[in-house]
């Protein structure tokens, strides 16, 4: 999705927006979509992630014009087995869809009928969608006792300044109106349960676009949104429901199955993530005046102000990241603990480079601390040296037997 | 990770190549043991697209699929897997010992002997990753309920006969796999991460290519190098020199290459050819031979630096659990008894669960007894102390009859055992199950004195031999050294109400037949 972004109507932009708009250059715009958002999550502490997300770069890309291109990718076969159980899922008027939800949400039998909103499709005109998308969520609510089902909205959610555009694969208003976001995955449901990654992902995902929903509600209903998840407001501006459903392919069949998923959790996270983005500011104080990441930047400029940028590395962000490999090879270069795993900085107190600790671990073992060292580094450094003592004693003798 | 862990991967990017981890191989390797790499389709659970398997590196057999989602085309690939595996599981079943038992009857008190058979051998299945491991149990979960031809009701889609059965087995080896130090079913890159320690984190040895990268670098490159060509270089038509291990293939494989060639194959179906057809599923079987060779190759790489190891003390006591396993589950099919259910009953469950605690500890104890680098661990963590012994000095329990041997041992280490005066010790490698007590240590001269309480004999010197002499090494620890037992839990009969009862009164919750696909 590489929409251009405008900003809210009759808004000039702010001197932030300006700003993140001329690190961008003339690189297109990536909005944020759901899954940046809950990725988010994986890495929150990352300035360097936070900045590049904030002005719209497109991080793979970067990546790849860094020499480090992110190895993620969808098969086709995964894809095309998605959009057939996705249809499956919507099709017959959503019949096996509403009675999954009536029974995974145990609300009552009814027969109220089933409407589908009309909306706006086009991908090129975002603002007409959202526009659409909120007028069809206003008339809803206006006519209660009726299913209502969206069939991908775009929400907008106000993301440090810019708007994150976001696509739910379906928002249903219940008869009772309430809203219920309804995410379709194609990992299975084995025997009742499923992948506890895969699920959390999930949930993450959907807690976004509940956030979303709950701006516009707050939105149609004139009031301010609420910013704790666990705090449901009253009348329309409550209509979302933190309960999303999530639909799977059952066992090893395509027949849907489905489960409640509470989102309020990863609601606050993603809360905490999204108002620290509104913090970017302070982040971007050690960039040069004329860094950029537009098409234009030659390698060492790119290189440099993805550098300037404080990342938070660790082996997760391999998986979790485009950017994965270059801070990997940036972190290895400055030879920096956390290439060996997430836990390590803790373990080895505050040695942060690998060639600090090995020195530590060779030199003999002090009792006290030395000059410039506090408590904390003597307790380490001493630890240090019994392991490194203790393994080539281990490595230089022999088995001590077993038990006779 | 251990701080001897991350010592280990700091000194690995130090060297630019992996460093050992262990002195010795710690888990059973058998003299044959068949490798098998599965690739899955993707997007689907459980879904076979290729398996290569044998038990001889230079003639694997492939097993693939020219259309993944080709039902019958499946069966026919998992009842050749059958015909491949079932003989040689079901092989070890025949060479047996007899053991005998002494067992009372609980009601009258007499005894009898009991005599069961023992497999002498188990069959060991090696597979490139975890993630292949919990494939199999897909697999196994996926067809042992199946209905067959042979059933009174073969319901719409029956399988080939013998595919339920290869699914209970592949079940019961990936159950086994869940207990600490088992054999059975083995997933390379753990056992090669067991045994050496890379410049890289836990999450990147899970890539097999990149883990023997670090071990193994070809000349002229470092590790980090190898590792990162094995992740990431790709040759001219864009697919990676080092395909993933499986069972997922690469998606730039999938659309760049199977996805043509499936639809060539689709084509040529469509239109009836079936010599067209046929050359079209062998275009297909090459593909995925060249992407399942290069992980085969690295499967046997990794087969002959584990046999470069010396094997471990306590293997053929571990590899005994292991043909028990073996051997129930082949009674229990002689039996006749149906698959394995879904979920097991509560009872069945916390057995579990209680074997696999106990058998971690079993496991630790008898890595640390077989690895000095093992014991190094409790050593840094004050567990465990070892040194040379400076001084004897006789001394004897006068408060019975007659005076029984309690000699203090000091020795010279600088571990600084965790515990009081008084605590009680084990010494690892001296007489069965002797033990010791803890009298002083003074961490400033670098002695620690014990006092030793038993395993000396029944006279009032010791036994020759029982007590150490200086100049010796020893070493103590503050665990015991056998696994406790647990405390005995009801037989799955015995459930009570509370826990769901006993699994007969629920056997309906067993799914009849998941049909796929409907
Ligand atoms: S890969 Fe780099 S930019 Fe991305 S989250 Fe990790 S440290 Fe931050």
């Amino acid at each position: 999705m590489n929409n251009v972004t405008p900003g809210p109507p009759g808004l000039t932009p702010s001197p932030l927006e300006r700003r993140l708009a001329g690190l961008r250059g003339d690189a297109p715009q990536r909005s944020l979509d759901a899954r940046a958002l809950a990725a988010l999550a994986a890495n929150p502490g990352c300035g360097r992630r936070a900045v590049l997300d904030a002005a719209g770069v497109d991080k793979a890309d970067l990546a790849t014009r860094l020499g480090n291109p992110a190895p993620f990718g969808q098969s086709p076969f995964a894809i095309s087995r998605g959009l057939g159980f996705e249809r499956k899922v919507k099709a017959d008027g959503c019949t096996v869809l509403l009675d999954l939800l009536r029974k995974e949400l145990r609300l009552p039998e009814d027969s109220a009928p089933v409407e589908f909103a009309e909306l706006v499709g086009d991908p090129k005109l975002p603002a007409g969608r959202v526009a659409s998308a909120r007028a069809a969520l206003a008339a809803a609510a206006a006519r209660p006792g009726v299913w209502t089902v969206l069939d991908q909205p775009l929400l907008r959610l106000e993301v440090a300044g810019s708007a994150a555009h976001l696509e739910p694969d379906l928002v249903v208003v219940r008869p009772d109106g309430r809203w219920t976001v309804v995410e379709i995955k194609s990992f299975p449901i084995l025997d009742g349960g499923a992948d506890a990654a895969k699920v959390g992902a999930a949930a993450r995902q959907a807690a976004v676009y509940v956030l979303a929903l709950r701006e516009t509600a707050a939105e149609l209903a004139g009031v301010e949104p609420s910013r704790d998840p666990y705090q449901e407001p009253g009348g329309l501006a409550g209509s979302p429901d933190s309960t999303a459903l999530l639909v799977c392919p059952k066992d090893f069949g395509n027949q849907p199955a489905a489960a409640a998923v509470d989102v309020r959790k990863p609601m606050a996270v993603t809360r905490r993530q999204l108002d620290r983005l509104t913090g970017v500011e302070q982040l971007l104080d050690p960039l040069p005046p004329d860094a950029g990441f537009g098409q234009d930047r030659s390698d060492g400029q790119l290189t440099a102000a993805v550098g300037a940028l404080a990342a938070v590395y660790s082996p997760d962000c391999l998986s979790a990241c485009e950017l994965g490999f270059h801070c990997r090879a940036e972190a290895r270069c400055a030879g920096s603990v956390e290439t060996l795993g997430r836990g390590v900085r803790g373990e080895l107190g505050s040695f942060a480079t690998i060639d600090r600790a090995l020195a530590a671990a060779a030199a003999p073992p002090q009792g006290a601390a030395a000059p410039g060292q506090d408590d904390g580094d003597a307790e380490s450094a001493l630890r240090l040296s019994r392991a490194a003592a203790l393994r080539a004693e281990a490595l230089g003798g022999a088995a001590l037997g077993g038990d006779r | 990770m251990s701080l001897l862990g991350t010592l280990a991967r700091m000194e690995a990017v130090r060297d630019g190549r992996a460093v050992p981890l262990a002195t010795v191989r710690h888990r059973h390797l058998a003299d044959r043991p068949m490798v098998l790499v599965p690739l899955a389709a993707a997007g689907e659970a459980g879904a076979p697209l290729a398996v290569m398997l044998g038990q001889d590196r230079e003639s694997p057999v492939l097993l693939s699929l020219p259309q993944p989602l080709d039902r019958d085309r499946r069966f026919a690939l998992l009842a050749d897997l059958a015909a491949e595996l079932l003989p040689w599981l079901e092989g070890y079943g025949d060479q047996v010992e007899l053991l005998t038992k002494e067992v009372k009857d609980p009601a009258t008190g007499e005894k009898t002997e009991q005599v069961r058979e023992l497999c002498t051998d188990a069959p060991q299945l090696l597979v490139p990753g975890p993630a292949a491991v919990e494939f199999l149990g897909l697999l196994g979960r996926s067809t042992r309920f199946r209905r067959t031809a042979e059933d009174p009701d073969p319901g719409p889609y029956p399988a080939p006969a013998r595919v339920p059965l290869l699914g209970r087995w592949l079940t019961q080896l990936r159950d086994r796999a869940q207990v600490p130090g088992s054999s059975l079913l083995l997933a390379m890159t753990d056992l090669l991460g067991r045994h050496w320690a890379t410049g890289q984190s836990r999450l990147e040895d899970q890539h097999l290519g990149a883990l023997l990268g670090w071990i193994a670098p070809p000349a002229g490159l470092t590790g980090a190098e190898a590792a990162l060509r094995a992740e990431t270089a790709r040759d001219d038509r864009g697919q990676l020199l080092c395909p993933p291990a499986g069972p997922t293939t690469d998606p730039r494989f999938d659309s760049g290459l199977l996805a043509p060639a499936i639809t060539r194959y689709d084509a040529a179906r469509q239109l009836g050819d079936a010599v067209a057809a046929q050359a079209r599923e062998a275009d297909i079987a090459a593909l995925l031979e060249t992407v399942l060779r290069p992980t085969w190759e690295r499967m046997w790489q990794g087969v002959d630096l584990l046999r470069a190891l010396p094997a471990a003390a306590h293997l053929p006591e571990r590899w005994e659990g292991d043909r028990w396993s073996y051997t129930s589950h082949r009674d229990r099919i002689a039996a006749g008894e149906p698959p394995q259910p879904v979920r097991d009953d509560a009872v069945t469950a916390a057995r579990k669960l209680a074997q696999r605690e106990r058998e971690q500890t079993r496991l630790d104890i008898q890595e640390a007894l077989d690895d000095p680098l093992a014991m190094a661990e409790h050593r840094l963590s004050g567990e465990a102390m070892a040194g040379v012994v400076v001084e004897v000095e006789p001394a004897y329990d006068t408060t019975g009859r007659t005076p029984k041997p309690r000699p203090l041992v000091t020795l010279r280490t600088d571990d600084r055992p965790h515990g009081d005066a008084g605590r009680e010790l084990y010494r690892a490698g001296g007489p069965a199950a002797q033990k010791a007590e803890l009298v002083s240590a003074d961490p400033a001269s670098g002695l620690v004195t014990v006092r030793l309480l038993n395993g000396m004999g029944r006279k009032k010197e010791p036994e020759p031999g029982s007590v150490p002499e200086p100049g010796e090494q020893v070493c103590f620890t503050l665990f015991e050294l056998t696994a406790r037992q647990s405390a005995p839990l009801p037989e799955p009969e015995d459930t009570p109400w509370t826990h769901g009862g006993p699994p007969a009164a629920r056997a309906g919750t067993v799914p009849a037949d998941p049909v796929e696909g409907a």
